[in-house]
């Protein structure tokens, strides 16, 4: 398929305001301190942090600790989908449960996860576990209430169809709940993935157990600006990529769905 | 009438109002109870400190909460997190309708917007930190610093999917651009905005626990972390319960005042559905 010429002029126009965008950034960044506004000492210039950014792609210790983090959120990550995706369904299918569960899930679901740091340290100790609370308590809200509603929006005529021709419960589930549900799911597994990460980082600059987080926590006390800053611009990128992902495994895997075909069409 | 061939329709069995309010009631309370009983259960057999029982905790968050920390804890959390709630929502939807509206200054500001919105949060306290120092001022910048990204980026979405025919009506008509945005744009885009102010509501409220946590002395965040350093454990989770209490009204709070300001909206809804 070839792309019309407008089509491909007005994505041309758009990347390059795109960059004009975030370049005019980087110069204002730049020209703050330049022009003594604020303090270098507090925002230091954006070429040194940057060019702190690239001594720490080098750096092995730096990738260990990249690498810790995300292994608390991949851990965090699934454990939360999974037991949301096994209990969601099972609240979601029964009317019962999903009128007694009502008021537990929306008393707890509100409670901010990091109200529980406290308690999570003082269960866990200063580890990596403790870490794990939060994140896991954090991502499976979001996955939870979105298999419920997903699950519970099958449509009634396709549903009474499929009883009449006596489809088994296995099939049931496999071709009209799944298909169903799936959409809300994967929103629930792209919203979690950033809260996983957010508290990922969050963890660990308030309970002290290593990563980014503590990482950066240690460069404020220590008064390492350009440090700090340098961290900031890697957790952004992290969260970035982290919802790159996402965005695209949501878009293969509904690729059938109208709200993903509707885009394309465009 | 959308009933079904084959399916006989009884009339619903009407059963006393007093009954049928007994099982609403048995369905909102039932589970919770059933959980307080457990716990109250598990905690008085266990030997971990960690899990006080019900009683003890309700009895500490009275001892606690209900007097002078009230004024001075818990009034100027929340005050905080009003105020970076309102800044954000001003802020979001004057820059989001503005940035809505304009084609090129969404295309320039898009891919920044997106890098910034992904820093997570709590990451910006210890800059702002550096920059601001200890202060209340600081507290208030990270809640805003958080919860902006929700409202700023559901008004540019909402104002930019503002019905293109009532637009062009609006042009036609030569209606001014004051209330071209008073009657057109922002009723438009309103329901995508308090989505938008929902999802900053939590955010704010954990932006608001960490950064006192981090630093303060005083504060509902700060109280909690003094609790757990000194293995004060019932006051910890009477701590927890009343931010979880807090959690509950502020989302019951909001959702009265959505339902209210789109009365318009789901009227809409409920018609193009029947």
């Amino acid at each position: 398929m070839r792309v019309p010429p407008a089509r491909r002029r007005r994505a041309l126009r758009k990347a390059s305001l795109g960059v004009a965008g975030l370049a005019g950034f980087l110069t204002v960044w730049q020209l703050i301190p330049t022009l003594g506004l604020v303090n270098p000492q507090y925002l230091p210039y954006v070429t040194d942090v940057l060019a702190r950014l690239a001594e720490q792609l080098v750096d092995l210790a730096f990738w260990r600790r990249l690498g810790s983090t995300m292994t608390s959120w991949a851990i965090g990550l699934t454990v939360a989908t999974t037991a949301a995706v096994v209990l969601g369904t099972i609240v979601g299918l029964v009317p019962l449960l999903r009128r007694a569960t009502h008021t537990t899930v929306e008393f707890l679901r509100p409670i901010p996860s990091v109200a529980l740091i406290p308690l999570a340290v003082l269960m866990f100790g200063i580890q990596q576990r403790a870490a794990l609370v939060i994140i896991v308590y954090a991502s499976f809200w979001q996955v939870f209430v979105q298999v419920i509603y997903g699950v519970a929006d099958v449509d009634v005529v396709a549903r009474d169809t499929a009883r009449s021709f006596g489809l088994p419960r296995r099939r049931q589930l496999s071709h009209l709940v799944l298909p169903t549900a799936l959409p809300y799911l994967m929103t629930g597994l792209r919203l979690a993935a950033a809260v996983a990460l957010i508290l990922a980082i969050t963890a660990e600059m308030v309970i002290g157990n290593p990563g980014l987080g503590r990482m950066i926590e240690l460069s404020r006390s220590a008064g390492d600006a350009t440090g700090l800053y340098a961290l900031v611009v890697v957790t952004g990128l992290l969260g970035l990529v982290v919802n790159l992902v996402f965005r695209f495994i949501e878009r293969r895997v509904l690729s059938w769905h109208q709200s993903v075909r509707g885009e394309e069409v465009w | 009438m959308t009933g079904y061939p084959g399916r006989v329709a009884f009339p619903p069995r009407r059963r006393r109002l007093g009954f049928r309010i007994a099982a609403s009631l048995r369905h909102a309370l039932g589970l919770p109870m059933l959980l307080l009983v457990a716990w109250g259960l598990v905690a008085t057999r266990a030997t971990s400190q960690f899990f006080p029982d019900p009683l003890a905790i309700s009895q500490a968050f009275v001892d606690t909460w209900v007097g002078p920390a009230f004024v001075e804890d818990v009034l100027p959390s929340l005050y905080r997190l009003g105020l970076g709630v309102a800044a954000s929502i001003v802020l979001g939807v004057a820059a989001g309708t503005v940035i809505g509206l304009a084609h090129w200054l969404r295309e320039l500001l898009e891919p920044l917007l997106e890098f910034l919105r992904a820093i997570p949060p709590p990451v910006l306290i210890p800059v702002a930190m550096l920059l601001l120092g200890i202060t209340d001022t600081m507290k208030v910048v990270v809640v805003v610093s958080g919860a902006v990204w929700p409202i700023l980026l559901n008004t540019i979405e909402g104002v930019r999917a503002t019905d293109s025919v009532m637009t062009e009506t609006a042009t036609s008509f030569r209606v001014t651009w004051w209330e071209r945005l008073r009657f057109l744009v922002l009723p438009a885009a309103s329901p995508r905005i308090m989505a938008g102010v929902r999802q900053a509501l939590s955010v704010a409220l954990i932006l608001m626990v960490i950064s006192e946590m981090f630093a303060s002395s005083s504060g509902l965040g700060y109280r909690i972390a003094y609790f757990q350093r000194n293995y004060l454990i019932a006051e910890m989770w009477s701590g927890i319960l009343l931010l979880g209490l807090v959690g509950v009204l502020l989302a019951v709070a909001f959702g009265l005042v959505e339902r209210r300001v789109l009365r318009w909206y789901h009227g809409i809804r409920e018609v193009n559905r029947a």
